[in-house]
């Protein structure tokens, strides 16, 4: 069997598996489709809550950005896994105890303002649109190189399938589905990774694998990679070149980013009891390390195979002649994602960093006439299996894993999108008197719209999916976050306070990442670069965290110079501090 | 609903648990893994040092820690004052 063949029978396999899950525990009742009838066990919410936040980003396109990169990019892996521990103890349980469906409704019931919920879901759908964006490109990619078709064209399938699966069943098929697909990412993504651990180092656990010595050099591994990346006038994969700021700041974005993201919050409404609130944060993250852990090994040894693949002599010596390029190359070039463009003639794929002074003399030296490999940092993860020669279904089971992780996300995104419009906008506001058939009904058209708007922008995104995913943190963490928190721990931040906080928050960190991404991430309607940022070398990603600041300084202000919030008010935030009464969620 | 005094008791051991923990949170993440970095320079570990590690893999393992040792002394606090569900 061919690996095109393979592909399709390991991608269709698992399909037939989410979608037959999805038909059936088919959604009834409004309350089934959003919160899942309240019946989840927290081990089992906690791996639906993995698969729900470990997407296209953290799966196909993170390792990549850390392979390019090295430590800098360790914001990543910090960022995302750190926002649990303060959704664990600042949001999860009180917004469980608080009982109801949706965040806007919580911040317009806390708030006592219907601006505030509104306010809160135009929030939500900033944050989950450029999330959906990021996650469409990464559909893109899997989808261009599993069918062997131009990225574009993978792009519009991905969109296909992705609503028909979301608008298939609601959270209740989500969850149970999702449990799956995280098996199933977990399983394509570690072996894998195994078997290039076990090549390299002889160690079969990756994260072990990493701090261990590199068989072929008998050097230890990251020295042996520090090495080979400096020879071709890289910087050094374990050295900080970022600046400190920055790294602090996109840190702190992703983390409290994660603790603001609707989709994930929501996931809390579904357990039992406040306390499972909080050990589901735990057993989320137990699932979601099991990658994380795996991933740095993953993008430190995809970066040594790729050198290794292109300078087999070792780095100082001659690169490969383009003729004798391997398969994994020629496949990647349908796609679009891996260019090689001969400068110098020579018919060898030079590849190394053409932006660098100093290695510009050395290069020049060797008749080189400017990088002539393009690799898109976003198939790192997908290649890998096939960089390192491993079997063909290993390759399927990585193309089907990628697909699962895209999809659970971009399904969990588009749910609290479209309780957003339906449940925030149109019962709570606009039409409080829609019957429960034309709830859902809204529900189904305001996600394919949202897919619509994500598969347009997805095909110029504003950067590769894991960048883009961090835009969508920023402006949680700019936004959500903030009002949610102080909510719960202060009596005092009142209606305006909130409102004008989330406002400033959202305002001050979209125009900031407009200003470097293009205006509504159009391309070319930017007048900043990341490269060369605005205001104190802090890149539009790490932005989320100054607009953080700013919510909370103006809440802060605004309250106080305004009157106390009423005393039902006071007594409702004293009653989701403490878990005893908290029944099931009442949403209507 | 509990008694005002015992709810207050209550909430002022829950905060002062969250702060102790999002301090080491804070320390472990952004003090090892990128601020102190330079400073654990010295302290060699598997090719790289200790600062290196704690940004890739160490922050991650006490995180974990962190959330399932709360979870359970919270569990204990909501039986101690009688607020459990």
């Amino acid at each position: 069997m061919d690996q095109f063949t393979l592909n399709l029978v390991v991608v269709g396999a698992t399909f037939a598996l989410y979608f037959g899950i999805a038909i059936w525990a088919r959604a009834g009742s409004t309350s089934e489709f959003y919160a899942a009838g309240r019946g989840v066990h927290p081990v089992l919410n906690g791996m639906a809550t993995g698969a729900d936040w470990m997407s296209a980003a953290s799966f196909i396109s993170m390792a990549g950005l850390i392979a390019a990169v090295g430590y800098d990019n360790s914001a990543y892996l910090m960022g995302w896994t750190g926002g649990y521990v303060l959704l664990a103890m600042l949001l999860a349980p009180y917004l469980r105890k608080f009982g109801k469906f949706t965040v806007p409704e919580f911040i317009g019931d806390r708030f006592y303002s219907n601006t505030a919920r509104l306010i809160a879901v135009v929030c939500l759908i900033v944050a989950s649109i450029t999330y959906v964006i990021g996650q469409m490109s990464g559909v893109g990619v899997a989808f261009s190189r599993f069918l062997e078709v131009k990225a574009s064209t993978g792009l519009y399938i991905g969109a296909a399938v992705v609503f028909a699966y979301a608008v298939l069943g609601g959270m209740k098929g989500i969850t149970y589905t999702q449990v799956a697909q995280y098996v199933v990412l977990i399983i394509a993504y570690t072996i894998p990774a195994i078997f290039i651990s076990i090549t390299l180092t002889g160690n079969p656990i990756p994260p072990l694998g990493l701090f261990s010595e590199h068989t072929a050099s008998g050097m230890p591994l990251l020295e042996k990679l520090d090495q080979v990346v400096t020879d071709l006038g890289f910087g050094k994969y374990t050295g900080h070149t970022d600046t400190t700021l920055n790294m602090f700041l996109f840190t702190m974005s992703l983390m409290i980013g994660t603790a603001g993201l609707p989709h994930v919050i929501v996931r809390f409404f579904t357990v039992p009891k406040v306390s499972d609130a909080r050990s589901s944060a735990g057993w989320a993250l137990v699932f979601i390390a099991l990658l994380y852990l795996t991933a740095p090994a993953v993008g430190a040894m995809a970066r040594l195979n790729l050198i290794d693949n292109i300078y087999p002599q070792g780095a100082q010596s001659d690169p490969i002649d383009y003729e004798a390029r391997p398969d994994w190359m020629k496949n990647w070039e349908v796609t679009g994602l891996l260019k090689f463009e001969d400068k110098n003639g020579d018919g060898k794929i030079q590849f190394y960093n053409d932006k660098s002074e100093a290695f510009k003399a050395t290069a020049e030296g060797k008749g080189w006439a400017g990088s002539e490999l393009t690799v898109n940092n976003d198939i790192m993860v997908l290649a890998n299996p096939e960089i390192a020669n491993l079997p063909g279904w290993v390759i399927a089971l990585v193309a089907a894993g990628g697909l699962a992780a895209a999809l659970s996300t971009a399904a969990g995104l588009l749910m609290a999108i479209s309780s957003a419009i339906s449940h925030d906008l149109i019962k709570g506001t606009l039409n409080p008197g829609i019957s429960e058939k034309g709830e859902l009904l809204a529900a189904r058209i305001a996600m394919g719209v949202s897919i619509a708007v994500a598969t347009w922008l997805g095909l110029n995104p504003p950067g590769f999916a894991a960048q883009t995913v961090a835009l969508a943190f920023g402006i949680a963490a700019a936004s959500l976050f903030p009002a949610i928190l102080m909510g719960i721990f202060s009596k005092r931040i009142n209606s305006a306070g909130a409102i004008t906080g989330m406002l400033a928050g959202l305002g001050v960190t979209l125009v900031y990442i407009f200003l470097h991404k293009g205006w509504f991430f159009i391309a070319g309607t930017n007048s900043f670069t990341d490269a060369d940022p605005l205001f104190l070398s802090i890149k539009s990603t790490s932005f989320g965290a100054v607009g953080a600041l700013v919510n909370f300084v103006v809440a802060y202000v605004v309250s106080n110079a305004t009157e106390e919030p009423p005393l039902e008010v006071q007594e409702l935030v004293e009653s989701i501090r403490i878990p005893k009464g908290a029944g099931a969620a009442t949403g209507h | 609903m509990a008694d005002k005094s015992s709810s207050n008791a209550y909430w002022a051991a829950n905060i002062s648990m969250i702060r102790i923990s999002l301090i080491i949170w804070f320390i472990v993440s952004f003090g090892f893994g990128i601020i102190l970095r330079p400073m654990l320079a010295g302290i060699k570990i598997g090719g790289t040092d200790l600062g290196f590690w704690f940004a890739q893999q160490g922050s991650i393992l006490v995180f974990l820690v962190l959330i399932f040792a709360y979870a359970a002394r919270m569990n204990k606090l909501d039986r101690e004052h009688g607020v459990e569900e």
